[in-house]
């Protein structure tokens, strides 16, 4: 059933898996180190349950040091090394393999300095998207990056997946707002990229790892940008009677050059499930729904909603209805936020990330549900519209084996959909195992190889996330 | 999640309500991040999902439990944070009762865990065996510190510990019930096992807020416990026969005079009651019963909540830090009606900073988990001091223990305050510290 496939596990490590263990016992506190099977069993996937590995062990350090202790072990020794934040990660990245150590940054959770005047937050990697924003939230400053999982995922998974979230839109995702890191190297080196500066001189390293996957080292601290919060900020609901009306409505605002701060879009699938779960207010008599969300002062906010609404509504919008209080303001995220988690109580789901440019966005919905239908599936469609960063969840029975590699067939074509049309195969969730093999329908050879020559250079012995992103026949050294 | 369950498995009928329960959890992780262990231990088997993904693999392999699981299984606090979180409606509280269960069938626990455990379930849930424990407590106080070296020693260090910040509190024997003339309603107000020893002034309150507004009252002289101390510790038989021997002291009432609720003060007994229909659903002679007994509890803040009350009486206006107990805003979502009560009698409420997160109480919690339940506590009273309250109230005497031991701050029970507005008696924690 399961199509993804693992490279076969190094026999020699297995067998020496006792005596790993006991030099572990020397480089870790031991409330950081699992070896059980039944404790091992917790850290054996990720969001992507489809897929599941058990670790050779698990360490969770406390410190730099004991990060680059183990990293310079497992680099001596040639143990694999599978880096993990909250395991939120929907594309399987931190899924381990049964010859690697899972090091997991979860322990690493402490905020190391805020500074307001130069805006800058320094904080140990396994620190929370969100509590980011609550440390300096009552200082009126903010953490733009803010992806729908910000509750539980950490900072380390973000840079390593270059995450998103709704109000990305305008403020961008997470390379552009990473000032500096601190990052193992696999020989266990030390290394500080970026600072707490915009910018630094010579190569841009900050941004090569940005994005890596855990695969050129682990990060263990970052300097984080923080922004003052704006002065107001209000959403807005536009229901729409059809997809496409949609679809096309954000391309229009896109096109005219307006940029809100988030335009989230629900089909009529996802307003149903996030409706019942957050009661938002969210309208159900409509096909599709676009939550747009302006800030600013009061007549800047009222500038740009008549802008977005006339739009809107030359693209046949039946209800335009804006947050009248804090209270739903919250519900209309919240509803938004557990989009996937809610989708639980309907059906199991694959959840995907094409991107695909604004223009097409009707296009590809509408190829997007006769794919699904194709395959015999249904698809809820819940997404960031404004970037053009789909989310179609493909909705099926996990406990079916049939309709799992349905599941799987109609996402690949999707994928290969957003590329087709101009696009590329992840906005924001990364390529992890799920999308290693879909790498060929994007890059041509020669774009590979460079990259994985790049890849090689920070981890010669291909140690760190191994089965990860690039196809597995595809490796080179050094 | 998928699934991997026999059909002979499923079709037992706890199996297969745990798997519908496996089959919602998504595994996205949110409810890692509002979990009290895992903010303390940051370890995935620490954490709701990964204590689920644990009880799926026990389960689905019909495993006896080994240590490791119940140890992940016993530091969960039954808070049910997790499920307040929850984005997919995962009922946690329903497959830990099972896991819980499986673990009391097929694990022998060390002898002092064992005896323990057997012992707070044969004397909390019995006032008079709860007062001659109190006594023993005490005179053991002085040689607390040598016990707590011995195997299992911690745990009743930890309990004389705690009985100590009970000395506050007067004990008192069981209460009668109260009429009224021309009543406009009739309720059972649940005595509570630990509660009439530790806290009758509590229920006596309670009695006063509810005849003063024409409701009257009964306490059923053979009431039992409502079962939740056992059902925690893993003795689902005993907690369900607590259960039937309610439902029928309960039915009885409606039967001879009617109901209009059965009415909680403590809302750890609550949350179980509210669940009884659910417990007892495959029990033929007893599931309509049950669920009719459920349907009719309140948390005491609700009942009152939906009554015109009368105004207060007396001058108020000072700060009270509201705490929260889980089981009143997780297991019941309970959440604004004790507050806007507060509120109404003119006291000044303030949100507690994580208020979300357990205070450690939680049943026995304190005395089988005491140094998680202790940073638990130290983190809780922290950010209620954050607020600077002249009070904090609360509604379940298990967190007006467990916060009472670690501030100097007075604690009381939400309806002690409304009372006391209403004209009722000071409570005596208060005295000398209301200017
Ligand atoms: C319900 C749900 C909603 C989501 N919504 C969004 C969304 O809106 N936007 C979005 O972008 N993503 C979203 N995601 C995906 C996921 O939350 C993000 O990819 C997140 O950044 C992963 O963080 P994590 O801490 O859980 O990392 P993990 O899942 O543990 O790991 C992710 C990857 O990062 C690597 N890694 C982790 N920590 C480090 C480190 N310190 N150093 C080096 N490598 C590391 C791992 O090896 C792995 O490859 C969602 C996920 C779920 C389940
Ligand atoms: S939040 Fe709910 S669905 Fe998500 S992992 Fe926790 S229990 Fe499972
Ligand atoms: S009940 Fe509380 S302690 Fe137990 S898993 Fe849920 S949140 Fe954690």
């Amino acid at each position: 059933m399961s199509k993804i496939r693992f490279t076969e596990p190094n026999r020699e490590i297995l067998a020496r898996r006792d005596s790993i263990i006991n030099d572990l016992t020397r480089l870790v506190d031991p409330a950081g180190l699992i070896t059980s099977t039944d404790e091992c069993r917790a850290y054996e996937t990720d969001a992507l349950t489809a897929y599941r590995k058990m670790p050779l062990a698990v360490v969770l350090p406390k410190t730099t040091e004991e990060v680059s202790a183990v990293l310079k072990y497992c680099h001596d020794t040639g143990v694999k090394v599978v880096p993990r934040g909250a395991g939120t990660s929907l594309a399987g990245g931190a899924i381990p393999s049964e010859d690697a150590v899972v090091l997991g940054l979860s322990k690493m959770n402490r905020v190391l300095a805020v500074n307001y005047d130069d805006r800058f937050i320094r904080v140990e990697a396994g620190v929370t998207n969100l509590s980011v924003t609550a440390v300096v939230a009552e200082n009126g400053f903010f953490y733009a990056p803010d992806p729908s999982s910000q509750l539980a995922c950490t900072i380390g998974g973000n840079i390593a997946n270059n995450s998103g979230g709704a109000h990305c839109l305008k403020y961008g995702v997470t390379t552009n707002n990473l000032l500096g890191v601190r990052m193992v190297l696999i020989d266990g080196s030390i290394i500080d990229l970026g600072g707490d500066y915009l910018d630094s001189a010579g190569l841009d390293l900050l941004g090569l790892v940005v994005g890596s996957e855990g695969q050129l080292g682990i990060v263990t601290e970052a300097t984080l940008r923080i922004l003052k919060s704006a002065e107001g900020a209000r959403p807005v609901l536009f229901g729409f009677p059809s997809c496409e009306g949609a679809g096309k409505a954000v391309a229009d605002v896109i096109a005219a050059g307006i940029i809100p701060v988030a335009i989230e879009y629900m089909d009529k699938a996802a307003i149903e499930i996030c409706e019942a779960f957050a009661k938002a207010g969210y309208p159900l008599d409509v096909e599709a729904l676009l939550i747009v969300e302006v800030e600013g002062s009061d007549a800047e906010m009222d500038a740009t909603l008549a802008d977005i609404t006339a739009i809107a509504r030359a693209n046949g919008a039946t209800t335009v209805r804006e947050s009248r209080s804090a209270i739903e303001t919250a519900a209309i995220w919240k509803g938004r936020k557990s989009a996937f988690g809610a989708t639980g109580r309907v059906a199991d789901y694959l959840c995907m990330d094409g991107t695909v440019p604004t223009g097409k966005l009707s296009y590809v919905l509408a190829e997007i549900s006769k794919i699904v239908q194709r395959h015999g599936l249904r698809v809820a469609n819940v997404f960031h519209a404004g970037d053009g960063n789909m989310h179609p969840l493909i909705l099926y029975n996990a406990n079916d084996p049939s309709q799992q590699s349905k599941a799987e067939a109609a996402g690949d074509d999707i994928l290969r959909l957003c590329v087709e049309v101009g696009g590329c195969l992840t906005g924001e969730h990364g390529v992890g195992i799920e999308k290693r093999d879909l790498m060929r329908c994007q890059f041509d050879d020669a774009d590979l190889v460079q990259q994985i020559r790049v890849r090689a250079a920070f981890d010669p012995r291909w140690l760190l996330n191994t089965d990860k992103v690039f196809p597995l026949d595809f490796r080179c050294q050094g | 999640m998928q699934t991997n369950f026999s059909l002979t498995a499923l079709a037992d009928a706890h199996v297969s309500e745990s798997e519908k329960i496996l089959r919602a959890c998504v595994h996205c992780g949110f409810c890692t991040a509002t979990c009290p262990t895992y903010l303390l231990l940051a370890d995935e088997a620490d954490s709701p999902r990964g204590r689920i993904y644990l009880i799926k693999d026990m389960l689905e392999e019909e495993k006896p439990a080994t240590p490791q699981v119940v140890e992940h299984i016993d530091r969960c606090l039954t808070c049910l944070s997790c499920m307040t979180t929850c984005p997919s409606g995962v009922h946690y509280m329903h497959l830990v009762d099972h896991a819980r269960a499986h673990i009391a069938r097929t694990y022998t626990r060390p002898l002092p865990d064992r005896l323990l455990r057997g012992m707070l379930a044969k004397v909390l849930p019995f006032p008079g065996r709860l007062r001659l424990a109190l006594r023993v407590a005490t005179v053991s106080r002085p040689i607390r510190k040598w016990l707590a070296n011995l195997p299992g020693g911690a745990q009743l260090a930890a309990m004389i510990e705690l009985s100590s910040s009970f000395k506050r509190r007067r004990p008192t024997r069981r209460l009668p019930g109260a009429t009224v003339d021309r009543p406009r309603g009739r309720v059972a107000l649940l005595s509570g096992c630990a509660q009439q020893v530790l806290g009758q002034n509590i229920n006596e309150a309670a009695i006063r807020l509810l005849t003063r507004h024409g409701i009257e009252v009964v306490q059923p002289i053979d009431e039992g416990c409502c079962g939740a101390l056992v059902q925690h510790l893993g003795y689902e038989s005993r907690a369900l026969d607590a259960a039937r021997h309610n439902v029928d002291v309960w039915t009885r009432e409606i039967e001879n005079g009617g109901l209009d609720a059965i009415v909680v003060t403590t809302s750890g007994c609550g949350t179980v009651i509210k669940d009884y229909g659910f417990l007892l659903r495959n029990d033929n002679a007893y599931a309509q019963k049950a669920a009719r007994i459920s349907a009719l509890a309140r948390d005491i803040t609700e009942f009152l909540h939906e009554l015109p009350l009368q105004d207060g009486v007396r001058t108020t206006g000072q700060v009270v830090a509201y705490h929260s107990a889980c089981s009143m805003q997780h297991g019941q979502q309970v959440r604004d009606q004790p507050k806007s009560l507060l509120r109404r009698m003119g006291f000044v409420v303030r949100e507690v900073p994580e208020g979300h997160i357990c205070c450690g109480s939680a049943g026995t919690y304190n005395v089988l988990q005491p140094e998680i339940a202790n940073r638990l506590r130290a983190r809780k009273v922290t950010n209620i001091e954050k607020v600077k309250p002249q009070i904090i109230a609360s509604g379940n005497l298990g967190c007006i223990t467990q916060i009472g031991a670690g501030t100097r701050i007075p604690v009381v029970h939400t309806v002690e305050l409304v009372d006391w507005a209403m004209g009722g008696p000071l409570p005596d924690v208060l005295e000398g510290c209301l200017g």
